[in-house]
């Protein structure tokens, strides 16, 4: 299975949460595809040794935050339209990654035309490579 | 009294000669939890599942268990209820294969292959004698003997105790399997606080007699706080006035660290009021929530008995 949950007790992340940023990882990185099912609640609960109600809990924020979606009785995909981050979280990353872009281009030296040049570059680009 | 209440505990206060051991504990264990019971040695929690189970009167207050009156469980009821004691007590010239089988003729329900999953899953050999088992392996044969019957309330008092980290998982595995069957309830005690964290879904807190928090472990989890006030270099924080919901205070150098349950606008106003140059949250984990209930405290906290 390309989908290798791993959860911590004893962190500062519930295993719920551990759950719904693993799978959102897995997302983003492709390594969960759109036609594969994600495990059923029993069967992860069994594979992490962990509570059933826990992994019910991290299915329901990501079919709530429309990253998966239940397929009718074939279990739970990644949505076809999926926002792996919603509201104020998808904000807040979006600023993280600006941020250190930003400072790491103003140590590096360049000026703010030529970063917004290259930034410009890089979206079309990415807009040619098919990138959603 | 709640109606999905497997076991309902009302007021209940015991004591050993003159010693107050349970002080007006009231709780409700809901029908399908896997309810952690909590607290450290001492505390009562085996006194308290002695009373749950009919074994022991209390001194005053009443339980029911399974619709049934605690002081006159009948003994269908009683068939439905599996309990494991700490001490694993197990005739230790018979095999884990007569065990088994010894124990089998006394329920009308005894499932064979759960008996038999459990024995492999901690690996026991079914030609050793009681006698001769590790107390891991004792505990496993226990766990076996407890589960074959199909009890509709499991009640576990400290499982873990002097397990192995492999029978540890095999223990946490054999729970989550009794799960598989709605309306299985397990009630058990622990001082695991990670095993607690995977497998159940609601807690209790008894400290020092008293019931300092039941409910859900999310709700647990999200009513309690960690701050750090940091002060300027070589300064000396300051004595702390009294906070609401305060159940942990610890001192490092130049800064506070506290654990506080549901703070609110005033205590934000008053973490601030200490002349602390920086107030912040700091996320913690399951077991340092805990702490305040089950460590030492600097300062009597409040209850948490209204997160329902």
């Amino acid at each position: 299975m390309s989908l290798a949950i791993v959860v911590h007790p004893g962190s500062t992340v519930p295993i719920y949460r551990q759950i719904v940023e693993q799978v959102c990882a897995a997302a983003i990185a492709g390594r969960l595809r759109d036609d594969e099912a994600l495990p059923s609640v029993r069967a992860l609960a069994e594979q992490l040794v962990v509570n059933p109600n826990t992994v019910a809990r991290a299915y329901a924020e990501l079919s709530r935050d429309g990253i998966i979606e239940a397929r009718s009785g074939r279990g739970m995909y990644l949505s076809e339209r999926r926002r792996i981050y919603s509201g104020p979280e998808r904000a807040r990353r979006m600023e993280q990654a600006v941020s250190t872009f930003v400072s790491e281009a103003f140590v590096l030296g360049y000026e703010p035309d030529e970063i917004v040049e290259h930034v410009a570059r890089r979206v079309k680009a990415a807009r040619k490579g098919g990138h959603r | 009294m709640r109606s999905d209440a497997v076991i309902s505990i009302r007021d209940v206060t015991h004591y050993f000669g003159r010693r107050r051991v349970l002080d007006q504990v009231s709780l409700d264990v809901p029908r399908g939890s896997v309810f952690a019971f909590l607290g450290r040695n001492g505390s009562g929690k085996t006194t308290m599942i002695r009373i749950m189970l009919g074994l022991l009167e209390p001194t005053r207050g009443g339980t029911r268990v399974l619709g049934d009156d605690g002081r006159r469980i009948s003994p269908e009821t009683r068939a439905r209820i599996g309990y494991m004691s700490e001490s694993h007590a197990l005739y230790d010239w018979m095999t884990v294969e007569q065990l088994g089988a010894y124990q089998a003729t006394f329920y009308a329900r005894w499932n064979q292959r759960i008996f038999d999953s459990v024995v492999g899953h901690f690996r026991l050999n079914r030609e050793t004698k009681a006698g001769s088992l590790s107390r891991g392996e004792r505990a496993g044969l226990s766990l076996a003997i407890t589960l074959a019957p199909e009890p509709e309330l499991l009640v576990l008092d400290d499982p873990a105790l002097g397990l192995d980290p492999v029978a540890r998982r095999a223990l946490l595995e054999s729970m989550l399997y009794v799960t598989r069957a709605a309306d299985r309830t397990i009630f058990f005690s622990s001082h695991l606080l990670d095993d607690v964290e995977r497998v159940a879904d609601h807690l209790a807190i008894l400290d020092r007699s008293v019931l300092r928090a039941s409910c859900s472990v999310d709700a647990f989890r999200s009513s309690i706080s960690q701050f750090r006030l940091q002060f300027a270099a070589c300064s000396v924080p300051p004595n702390l006035p009294p906070i609401r919901g305060m159940l942990h205070a610890r001192t490092a150098t130049d800064a506070l660290w506290l654990t506080i349950a549901r703070p609110d606008d005033e205590t934000q106003r008053v973490l601030h009021s200490l002349g602390a140059p920086i107030v912040d949250e700091v996320p913690l984990n399951f077991a340092d929530a805990l702490t305040g209930y089950l460590g030492e405290r600097d300062v009597r906290g409040s209850f948490l008995g209204g997160v329902a």
